[in-house]
């Protein structure tokens, strides 16, 4: 039996009794773009500050030179139609193009975190004048913008379902605790809201975690995929996209496939998924709708002689969207539960136009990067204060270690198992403040270890491995039981 | 004291010996191979290692070792060793078949044909030469399946290839020519043909194998331990019956996998069987794995009951196997093969951490130091999965009478929080001890 004072009682959320009826409850709805005033112009449904979205215009810029000139070195069009011969071998290899080892040493990642996370950096806000030297009454880390971003007590009421007195996949399905007190209820629960196939409640269910067995269709539930006929079919157009026409992005990916994926220990097995989910994205144009409510811009190129004819501009890539090294992470923990590549496509096309896509955009939404590191720095200069202050004396900064954590939202970070319950949250919050939670409980996690390093170097080598972490147990002791 | 004892030798020390279970002051131990079993004894607190001629409470062996050996030497009742005498009734590929079809014809007749099925987990082999003719019939019978020909006593995948056509065969025994230099075999070595498994169950468009840890510490009565952790070995290539000469697509095991032109020694093409259950639940559902692991567990006790009445059940004995389990797409496990000298060497440092918990539990078993009670039912990352009989979940110790639905001890692929569970276990016999 587990210690005393541990055991949690059986209940899903405050007064509620089952996620069917906290539904009904005050439950966001998930709408985009945001509703807003009716004048407001479109520029600030994508962005309502003048500041950030210069500097994410100034990022693209920069992202597109470092593509083009990359594109005129290696004498490589953007974009290529394939003879037929090449379209017949790819086709035939639809399957495994992972066998397929194509010359890619010229090919660098247009960006990566590290690089993004310079310019976030370098972020200031215009209207406010900070002219005293970082000290401890104001803030010492490395995002210097004034946004708001919310505190233990907001964050305790936020993710009350993540409390000490409440069930959760992640903590009470370990070996000891018998199944009784709430494992067996809870998968119970989960397959009425299946039968029942009610989105919301699904997405009040899923904070306590998603049972395995169910997880793939609760997912789907929340992400509103049915995968009828028509999406198939779209699917197969894209495919056939692909075939068709060579991208110079496509290198790109098969490039971070290569690096990243493939090296993992896990996701290697998954290689040619990742080929065909992210190739056909890349082509994929319903994608432009999200840049609608997404800070960023999609690259506009010319047809080839037309240079600012706005009758011959296409957007490039297709969908708008420049990978970057550790992009295909995004889709490695997906193919754990979905194996069907139309499915399993549109799953991941929605988590990107969902959340995925606020991590490497500059914008003052509260689940975008920049909100996430002024949280997770916040959160640990309030709390862990001496930490904070020693790391950033030996030239540690810890926004330096944990920003490519947050970016990857934590995949081939964490094992697999464990990534998934951090996502079940993701999705039944509908935002991504649990990684900057995450992030600082990991740091609270390891704080002895890391009071005796004396360089970057070590700090990092204390990080390196989360591998072994169980994500739910540190979330709940630094949301509820740390004292504040 | 182990080898060569002479008469009226009374031991180190001048009063009575000490008995089997009592905790000895040291233990002394050989180790013939240089890998993480060396490692993990050389660190074991009490255990010191012997010189060439010196004398012995523990032999890691190795089975050459054993066969001209053994029956020339004298063991003390403490003294234990990692092998069987005739281990080859599970190990050879030749013995194993003639044993399990002996041991289906005993249970046909004993229990019926539905209970006889149960020991359909081994593909249909035939011994070469001597049951050419048979499987000439057979291969008649189902002309254009593929089968695979496999060398009895060779491990790590050489020696194998595949075929579909007779003429292969007839073309092979004529040339008398074998692949692989056969700089230890002088004499004719057997062949077994195997009908090779078409449908195997694929992930990521790849084959796999698991390989999963059984101690067998006696076989009159049968007391075997299942390992929680394994691993599955993926194949580097994607699957596909048309390369059929293709040897690193078919064969999974690591040694012929690190010679495929793609392999990325970094990549380890491995999966911790965890990560594996975790995929197939998440896949299939919870009922169905559960059935799968089942069907698995079934395999391991069939097979050491099929050879419990031939193996030389010396009590100074306890055997550690490695088996190789390929499930197919209908989710049916089949048996591949049992290694009695399963592989020690790490190929990664995850797999070297498996191998030391592995390898650390087994030698808990053992038990040289005498602190166990003999009533356990796990042992860090064991559990007993059979003794004498079949070993439920249920609370208590392994005395206690099973009542209501039975759900068996195994627990391969679940969480392994060994360290926990030995510190439990420890702790309070530890303390009696000093009484």
């Amino acid at each position: 039996m587990p210690a005393v004072g541990q055991i949690p009682t059986p209940q899903a959320t405050g007064n509620t009794n089952s996620p069917l009826e906290a539904s009904q409850a005050a439950l966001s709805l998930c709408r985009f773009p945001s509703p807003c005033h009716p004048a407001a112009p479109p520029e600030h449904m994508k962005e309502p500050l003048v500041y950030m979205r210069k500097a994410q215009g100034s990022w693209e810029k920069r992202i597109l030179k470092s593509l083009n000139s990359m594109c005129t070195e290696l004498s490589v069009p953007l974009a290529r139609k394939r003879p037929i011969g090449e379209q017949k071998e790819l086709l035939n290899k639809w399957n495994e193009m992972g066998t397929d080892e194509p010359d890619l040493s010229l090919f660098r990642p247009v960006y990566a975190p590290k690089d993004f996370l310079e310019v976030l950096m370098n972020l200031r806000n215009p209207n406010y004048e900070n002219g005293d030297q970082p000290s401890l009454k104001n803030h010492l880390g490395l995002i210097q913008v004034p946004l708001k971003v919310k505190d233990i007590p907001e964050l305790r009421d936020y993710f009350s379902e993540l409390g000490l007195n409440t069930g959760q996949l992640g903590i009470d399905d370990s070996t000891q605790v018998p199944p009784e007190l709430f494992e067996n209820e809870h998968v119970r629960v989960g397959q009425t809201v299946l039968t029942e196939q009610d989105s919301a409640a699904a997405q009040q269910y899923v904070r306590q975690g998603c049972p395995t067995a169910l997880r793939a269709e609760l997912w789907a539930l929340i992400l509103n995929i049915s995968n009828q006929p028509e999406d198939i079919l779209y699917y197969e157009q894209l495919k056939s996209n692909v075939i068709q026409h060579d991208l110079l992005v496509d290198s790109l990916i098969y490039k971070d496939v290569k690096l990243t994926a493939s090296n993992d220990d896990y996701y290697f097995v998954f290689e040619d998924y990742l080929y065909q989910v992210l190739l056909c994205f890349s082509r994929d144009t319903s994608v432009l709708e999200h840049f609608s409510y997404n800070s960023a811009t999609p690259p506009k190129s010319y047809i080839r002689g037309k240079l600012g004819v706005e009758e011959y501009a296409v957007f490039y890539p297709p969908n708008g969207v420049i990978p970057f090294h550790g992009f295909s992470m995004y889709v490695a923990p997906l193919c754990f539960l979905y194996h069907e590549p139309s499915k399993l496509y549109q799953i991941f096309r929605e988590m990107y136009v969902r959340f995925f896509f606020r991590l490497h955009s500059i914008s003052s939404h509260p689940s975008g990067i920049v909100s996430l590191c002024l949280l997770f720095e916040t959160l640990l200069q309030t709390h862990l204060p001496q930490l904070f202050y020693h790391l950033r004396e030996i030239g540690a900064q810890p926004l330096r270690i944990s920003f490519k954590w947050m970016v990857r939202a934590f995949s081939g970070y964490l094992a697999t198992d464990q990534l998934l319950l951090l996502w079940d949250r993701i999705l039944g919050y509908n935002s991504l403040e649990i990684l900057a939670v995450l992030a600082a409980a990991v740091f609270a996690f390891r704080a002895v270890n890391l009071m005796e390093v004396t360089s970057l170097a070590a700090a990092e080598a204390v990080l390196a491995d989360l591998s072994t972490l169980k994500v739910m147990p540190l979330l709940q002791i630094f949301l509820f039981a740390t004292v504040t | 004291m182990a080898k060569n004892k002479n008469a009226g030798h009374k031991g180190s020390y001048g009063y009575q010996k000490l008995k089997e279970r009592e905790p000895r002051a040291c233990i002394r131990f050989k180790c013939a191979l240089t890998n993480t079993i060396l490692d993990i004894l050389r660190q074991r607190p009490g255990w010191i290692e012997v010189k060439e001629e010196g004398e012995w409470d523990f032999y890691w062996c190795d089975v050459s070792w054993l066969r001209e050996n053994f029956d020339h030497t004298y063991m003390d009742e403490h003294v234990r060793i990692c092998h069987f005498r005739n281990h080859y009734e599970l190990t050879r590929k030749n013995y194993i078949v003639k044993n399990l079809k002996r041991f289906r014809k005993q249970i046909e007749r004993e229990a019926g044909k539905l209970e006889a099925r149960k020991c359909d987990f081994f593909p249909k082999t035939f011994e070469m030469p001597s049951e050419y003719h048979l499987f000439v019939e057979e291969f008649r019978k189902n002309p254009g399946i593929t089968w695979i020909m496999k060398p009895v006593a060779r491990s790590q995948g050489r020696g194998i290839f595949l075929f579909r056509k007779l003429k292969d065969v007839i073309d092979w025994r004529k040339d008398g020519v074998r692949t692989d230099d056969q700089k230890d075999e002088t004499q004719v070595e057997n062949y077994v043909a195997q009908c090779y498994i078409e449908n195997p169950y694929l992930i990521g468009g790849r084959k796999f194998d698991l390989r999963v840890y059984v101690l067998v510490m006696s076989y009159i009565p049968l007391k075997a331990w299942l390992y929680r952790d394994g691993f599955a070995r993926f194949s580097n290539t994607r699957f596909t019956l048309s390369s059929i000469d293709d040897h690193y697509v078919h064969l999974t095991n690591v040694a012929v996998q690190k010679t495929a032109p793609d392999y990325d020694p970094e990549k380890g093409c491995k999966w911790m069987i965890q990560r594996f259950r975790q995929y197939m639940t998440a896949k299939h559902g919870a009922e169905v794995v559960e059935t799968l692991f089942a069907e698995m567990d079934n395999i391991f006790i069939k097979s050491l009951q099929s050879v419990q009445k031939v193996i030389i059940s010396d009590k100074h004995c306890f055997e550690l196997y490695g088996y190789d389990i390929l499930i197919d797409q209908d989710l049916k496990p089949w048996l591949l093969e049992v290694n009695a000298s399963p592989s020690l060497t790490a190929s990664s440092q995850e797999d070297y951490e498996l191998k030391c918990c592995l390898l650390k539990d087994t030698l808990h078993i053992v038990d040289m130091e005498g602190r166990l009670t003999g009533k356990e039912k796990r042992i860090g990352g064991f559990d007993l999965m059979w003794n004498d009989g079949p070993v439920s979940r249920a609370e208590g110790n392994v005395d206690t009478p099973v009542n209501g639905s039975f759900m068996a001890n195994t627990h391969l692929g679940y969480n392994n929080d060994r360290k926990k569970q030995l510190k439990q276990l420890f702790k309070p016999l530890h303390t009696q001890q000093k009484v």
